[in-house]
C-alpha cells in the first residue's frame, strides 16, 4: 500500500515526539506535524467525496428527468439567464484563482498577499451570491419558483416545474456551500491577520482551499446542465 | 512538511484556459448539432473540472492515495447515475401492460413508457 | 501480535491506578470528552436506550399479532409501531451499534494509536446523533409516522401526515453522524498505524471497520439528499417523486436503496469483523485465510453498491435492469461464503473453548448462513415475485440483522467487556443468556419463514386464522428473546460494581488491545507507542497444549 513506506520511517518520528509538540497547532494524538497534515489532507478529501455523492444524488435525479423530458427541459432552459450564468461562472473561476494564489502565498510565507487574496476570494464569492440573488428574484417575479404559485405558459408546465425544482435545489445547495465557504474564509482572514500561518504550517488554508475549489467544480457542471440545455438561439428569452 | 509549490504562472494559465472553455461552452450552445450538444458541454465541463482538480487542488502532485480517493469518488458517482439510468433506458424495451395509460388523471407524457 | 516496548518497559499493569474511566468523574468531563473510549461509552449508553425503545415497539407489534383480529392496536397504530421499530432499530441502533461503540473503542487501540485522527469530530458525531435521535423520537411521540422505515414515495411525500418531514430531518442528522464516524476511521487507519502495523498485520476487525467506513462515506450522502428532497417535496408540494406532478416514485426507490442496501453491509460487516476476532481467539489458532477474509470484507463493501435493484423487482423497474441486479446479487454470495468457510476452517482442529463470546460466534455463523442462503431465492427474479413483501423477507433480514449483527454485537460486548470496564461478568449467567437468546431468536423468526412461504404479507395487523399458530409461536419466541436480552443487562450492570477485576488479558488473546495496554486502558491507550513485530493472530507461536 502507498503509505506502507511512510510507516517505516515513522520509527524515528516516534522518538521525535518530544520536540515536535512545540508548534501551537500540534494535536496530541499525532506523532508529528507531518502525520497531522497527512491526516487533515486525507480527511478533507474523504469529506469532499461525501460531497460528491451528496450532489451526486441530485445529478442522478436530474439525469433521469432530463432524459425523460428532454424537449420540455430544452424549452424551459430559455428562461435561464445565460448571460448572468456565464458571468457568474467566470466570477467563480476567478475566485478559485485567488484562492489558489492565497494557498501559494501561505506556502511561501507571504503574509500580506495571503490576507489580500483571501479577501479577494471572499469578495468574488459575495459577487456570485449577489448575482444569484438577482437571478432568483427574477424567477420569483415570473412565478418560476416551484410550488403553489408556479406558472408556466405552454404544454410543458409540469416538466418545467421539475426542472425549476432541480434548479432551485441544486443552485440553492451550491449557494449554501458558498455561504459556508465565505464563513470559513473569514475565519482564515482572522487567523491570517494574526500571522498564524507560515511556510511550515498552513493546513487550514489549504483545506479550505480544497473545499472552495470543490464548490467551484460543482458550479462548472451546474452551469451547462441547467443553463445550456438544448441549443439556444440568439434573441430568445433571457 | 514537504509540499510541491506550483509556480504562480501555472495558476494564471489555468485561469485563462478555464475562461476560454467557459466561452467555448456558451458559444457551442448556440450551434445546433443535435444530441452532440450535451456531449460537447459535458466534455468541456470535465476538462474544466480536471484542470481545477489537477492544478488548483494540486492532485497532480499529491500522493497516489489521494488520487485513488478522487478516482473512487468519481467511480461511485458514475455507478449511481449509470445503474439508475440503466433502468430507465431499458424500461421501454419490451411492451408491458400499462393500465394507467387510460387514466384521465394522467397528464404527463412519459416517453420512457412508449 | 506481541509487542516490543520501545523504550523503558511499561509500568506494572496492576499498579496503573488512573485509567480512562477514573481520570475524572464529573458529568462535564464526559460530555466534553475527546477520548475515543469515553465517546464509545457515550454511544453504548445511547444506543442501548434506543434498543430498548425499538424493542418496545417490536413488543407492541408481536402482541398485536397474537390474535388474527386487530384488537390491540388500530391499523394506524400498528403502522406507526412497526415504523418506529424499523427506524429506531436501523438508524439508531444497528448502524451505529458496532462501529460507534466497539469500533470507536477498539480501532485506535488495535492499530496502536493514541486516539482517532479527529477526536473532536468524533464527539461532534455523538452530538449530531443525539440531536437527530431526539428529533426523530419527538416526531414519533408527537404524532407518529406510518410510512415504514423506507419512506416510499408518493406515500411519504403526498399522503402521510406532517411528522414525516421532522423524522426525515432527524435521520438526515443521524446520517451525518455516521459519515463523520466513517471519515474518522478511514483517515485513522490510513495515517495513524503504529510502527510495524502494516496492512497485512491489521486485525480483521479493523479491515471490517474500514470497509464499513467506505460504505458510510460513499452511500450515506445519497440518502441524505434523497430524504431532503422528500422534505422539500412535502413543503413546496412539488413533484420530484409524485407521478401526478410528473415525478417518478421509482426514482426515490433507486436513490433510497443506493444507500439502504449498502447500509445492510454497514450493519453486518462490523459483526463479521467481531466474529473474526472471536473465532480465532477461542480456537487458539491463526485465522484461516487472513488475506482472503480481508479481501472479502472490501469486496462485500464494493459489491454491495451494485445490487440495490433487487429490492425493486416488483416496483416497475425494467426487467432488464432486474436481471443485471439479480446476477450481481448472486455474486455477493461469494465473499460471504468465503468468510463462513474460513471461520469454519479456523475452528477445524483448533482447541476450541466454549466461553460466552464463542457461543455467540457459533450462533452467528449458523444464523448468518441461514439468513444468507434465504437471500438467494429473494435474489431470483421469479421467486421474488412470490416472496416479495411477505414474512419470508422479514425473517430473512432478521436472520442477518439480529441473528447476525446483534449476536456478533453481544459476543463482542462480552469479549471486550473486561477491557472496556475492567470487570469480569459472571460466566454461567452469560452462557445461559446466550442460550436463551439463541432459542428465543429461532423461535421468533423461523416460523416467519413458513408464514412468508405460505403467503402472509408483512405490515398487516390482522390476518386469516390459519396463520395464528405460527404467529403465536413467533410472539412466544419474542418474549423468550426479550428475557435473553434482559439477563445481560442485569449482570453487566452488576459487574460494573461487583464484578471481579479483570486482568489485562483475561482470554489470553492476541492483539494490541490485550497485550499492550491495561484493563481498562489509560487515557492515551499506551504508555509508549507500541512497535508491532508479528502478524495478527500469531497463536501458533504459543505452545499449544497448555492453553486453556
Amino acid at each position: 500500500m502507498s503509505d506502507a513506506d511512510t510507516l517505516s520511517h515513522s520509527l524515528p518520528a516516534a522518538s521525535a515526539v518530544e520536540e515536535e509538540p512545540s508548534h501551537p497547532a500540534y494535536r496530541h494524538q499525532f506523532d508529528d506535524m507531518a502525520q497531522q497534515f497527512e491526516a487533515s489532507h486525507l480527511g478533507m478529501w474523504v469529506f469532499l467525496i461525501t460531497e460528491i455523492m451528496f450532489f451526486g444524488g441530485l445529478f442522478g435525479g436530474y439525469t433521469i428527468y432530463r432524459s425523460l423530458y428532454h424537449e420540455a427541459f430544452a424549452d424551459t432552459s430559455q428562461y435561464m439567464n445565460i448571460v448572468l450564468g456565464a458571468f457568474n461562472t467566470s466570477v467563480l473561476i476567478a475566485s478559485s484563482l485567488t484562492m489558489a494564489l492565497a494557498v501559494h502565498a501561505a506556502q511561501t510565507g507571504l503574509q500580506k498577499p495571503l490576507v489580500r487574496f483571501l479577501l479577494a476570494t471572499m469578495a468574488l464569492g459575495s459577487v456570485f451570491l449577489v448575482i444569484k440573488y438577482f437571478e432568483y428574484s427574477e424567477k420569483f417575479h415570473h412565478h418560476h419558483f416551484p410550488g403553489p404559485n408556479f406558472h408556466y405558459e405552454g404544454p410543458w408546465a409540469r416538466q418545467a416545474e421539475i426542472l425549476f425544482s432541480f434548479y432551485f435545489v441544486m443552485t440553492g445547495m451550491h449557494a449554501l456551500h458558498m455561504v459556508v465557504g465565505i464563513g470559513l474564509l473569514s475565519y482564515l482572514v482572522w487567523k491570517a491577520s494574526k500571522r498564524v500561518f507560515d511556510a511550515t504550517y498552513y493546513t487550514p488554508v489549504e483545506m479550505i482551499g480544497l473545499y472552495w475549489h470543490f464548490v467551484d467544480i460543482v458550479w462548472i457542471f451546474l452551469f451547462p446542465l441547467l443553463y445550456l440545455i438544448g441549443p439556444h438561439h440568439m434573441g430568445g428569452h433571457s | 512538511m514537504k509540499h510541491h509549490v506550483v509556480p504562480r504562472k501555472h495558476y494564471y494559465l489555468v485561469f485563462l484556459a478555464l475562461l476560454c472553455l467557459t466561452g467555448t461552452t456558451v458559444a457551442a450552445n448556440f450551434v445546433d448539432v443535435g444530441g452532440l450538444n450535451l456531449l460537447i458541454a459535458l466534455c468541456i465541463a470535465f476538462t474544466k473540472a480536471s484542470l481545477v482538480v489537477l492544478i488548483f487542488m494540486n492532485v497532480r502532485f499529491s500522493s497516489p492515495l489521494t488520487k485513488l480517493f478522487v478516482a473512487a469518488g468519481l467511480f461511485w458517482l458514475f455507478t449511481l447515475i449509470l445503474l439508475t439510468f440503466s433502468d430507465y433506458v431499458s424500461r421501454g424495451w419490451i411492451p408491458t401492460p400499462q393500465p394507467w395509460q387510460e387514466s384521465p388523471n394522467r397528464n404527463v407524457d412519459n416517453p420512457a413508457l412508449h | 501480535m506481541s509487542t516490543v516496548p520501545v523504550a523503558p518497559p511499561p509500568p506494572p499493569r496492576t499498579a496503573a491506578p488512573v485509567n480512562y474511566l477514573s481520570v475524572s468523574h464529573s458529568v462535564r468531563s464526559w460530555l466534553l470528552t475527546a477520548d475515543h473510549k469515553r465517546i464509545a461509552i457515550l454511544f453504548l449508553v445511547s444506543i442501548s436506550f434506543f434498543f430498548v425503545l425499538g424493542g418496545f415497539a417490536a413488543t407492541l407489534v408481536r402482541l398485536e399479532l397474537v390474535t388474527p383480529r386487530g384488537d390491540l392496536l388500530s391499523d394506524d397504530g400498528y403502522n406507526k409501531a412497526f415504523t418506529a421499530h424499523g427506524i429506531v432499530m436501523i438508524f439508531f441502533f444497528l448502524i451505529p451499534s458496532i462501529p460507534a461503540t466497539l469500533g470507536n473503542f477498539l480501532l485506535p487501540i488495535m492499530i496502536g494509536a493514541r486516539d482517532l485522527a479527529f477526536p473532536k469530530v468524533n464527539l461532534l458525531s455523538w452530538y449530531i446523533f443525539m440531536i437527530g435521535g431526539v428529533i426523530a423520537l419527538s416526531a414519533m411521540f408527537l404524532g407518529g409516522v406510518d410510512t415504514g422505515w423506507t419512506f416510499y414515495t408518493p406515500y411519504s411525500s403526498t399522503y402521510s401526515n406532517q411528522w414525516v418531514s421532522l423524522t426525515v430531518i432527524g435521520l438526515f442528522l443521524a446520517g451525518f453522524s455516521s459519515i463523520l464516524t466513517g471519515l474518522n476511521f478511514i483517515v485513522t487507519v490510513h495515517t495513524m498505524r503504529a510502527p510495524g502495523m502494516t496492512w497485512h498485520r491489521l486485525p480483521l476487525f479493523v479491515w471490517a471497520a474500514y470497509a464499513t467506513s467506505l460504505i458510510q462515506v460513499l452511500a450515506t450522502p445519497v440518502v441524505a439528499i434523497t430524504l431532503l428532497l422528500v422534505a422539500v417535496e412535502r413543503t413546496l408540494r412539488i413533484g420530484f417523486f409524485d407521478p401526478a406532478l410528473g415525478g417518478d416514485p421509482v426514482l426515490f426507490q433507486h436513490l433510497f436503496w443506493f444507500y439502504s442496501h449498502p447500509a445492510v453491509y454497514i450493519m453486518i460487516l462490523p459483526g463479521m469483523g467481531v466474529i473474526n476476532e472471536l473465532v480465532t481467539c477461542f480456537s487458539r489458532k491463526r485465522i484461516f485465510g487472513y488475506e482472503a477474509i480481508a479481501a472479502a470484507h472490501v469486496a462485500l463493501a464494493v459489491l454491495g453498491f451494485f445490487v440495490w435493484g433487487h429490492h425493486m423487482f416488483v416496483s416497475g423497474q425494467s426487467i432488464y435492469a432486474g436481471m443485471v441486479f439479480s446476477i450481481l446479487t448472486f455474486a455477493v454470495a461469494i465473499p460471504s461464503a468465503i468468510k463462513v468457510f474460513n471461520w469454519t476452517a479456523t475452528m477445524f482442529r483448533g482447541s476450541i473453548s466454549y466461553d460466552t463470546p464463542m457461543l455467540y460466534t457459533f450462533g452467528f455463523i449458523g444464523l448468518f448462513t441461514i439468513g444468507g442462503l434465504t437471500g438467494l431465492p429473494l435474489a431470483s427474479l421469479g421467486a421474488d415475485v412470490h416472496f416479495s413483501d411477505t414474512y419470508f423477507v422479514v425473517a430473512h433480514f432478521h436472520y442477518i440483522m439480529v441473528g447476525g449483527m446483534v449476536l456478533a454485537y453481544l459476543g463482542g460486548l462480552h469479549f471486550w467487556w473486561p477491557k472496556m470496564t475492567g470487570r469480569l461478568y459472571p460466566e454461567g449467567w452469560a452462557k445461559f443468556a446466550a442460550l436463551v437468546v439463541f432459542v428465543g431468536f429461532n423461535l421468533t423468526f423461523f416460523p416467519q419463514f413458513l408464514l412468508g412461504y405460505l403467503g402472509m404479507p408483512r405490515r398487516y395487523h390482522a390476518y386469516p386464522e390459519e396463520f395464528q399458530v405460527l404467529h403465536v409461536l413467533s410472539s412466544a419466541g419474542a418474549s423468550i428473546l426479550a428475557v435473553g436480552f434482559i439477563i445481560p443487562v442485569v449482570y453487566f450492570l452488576w459487574s460494573l460494581r461487583s464484578g471481579p477485576p479483570a486482568p489485562a488479558n483475561p482470554w489470553g488473546a492476541k492483539g494490541l488491545e490485550w497485550e499492550a495496554t491495561a484493563s481498562p486502558p489509560v487515557t492515551e491507550n499506551f504508555a509508549d507507542t507500541p512497535v508491532v513485530t508479528e502478524p495478527a493472530y500469531n497463536y501458533a507461536s504459543e505452545r499449544e497444549p497448555e492453553i486453556v
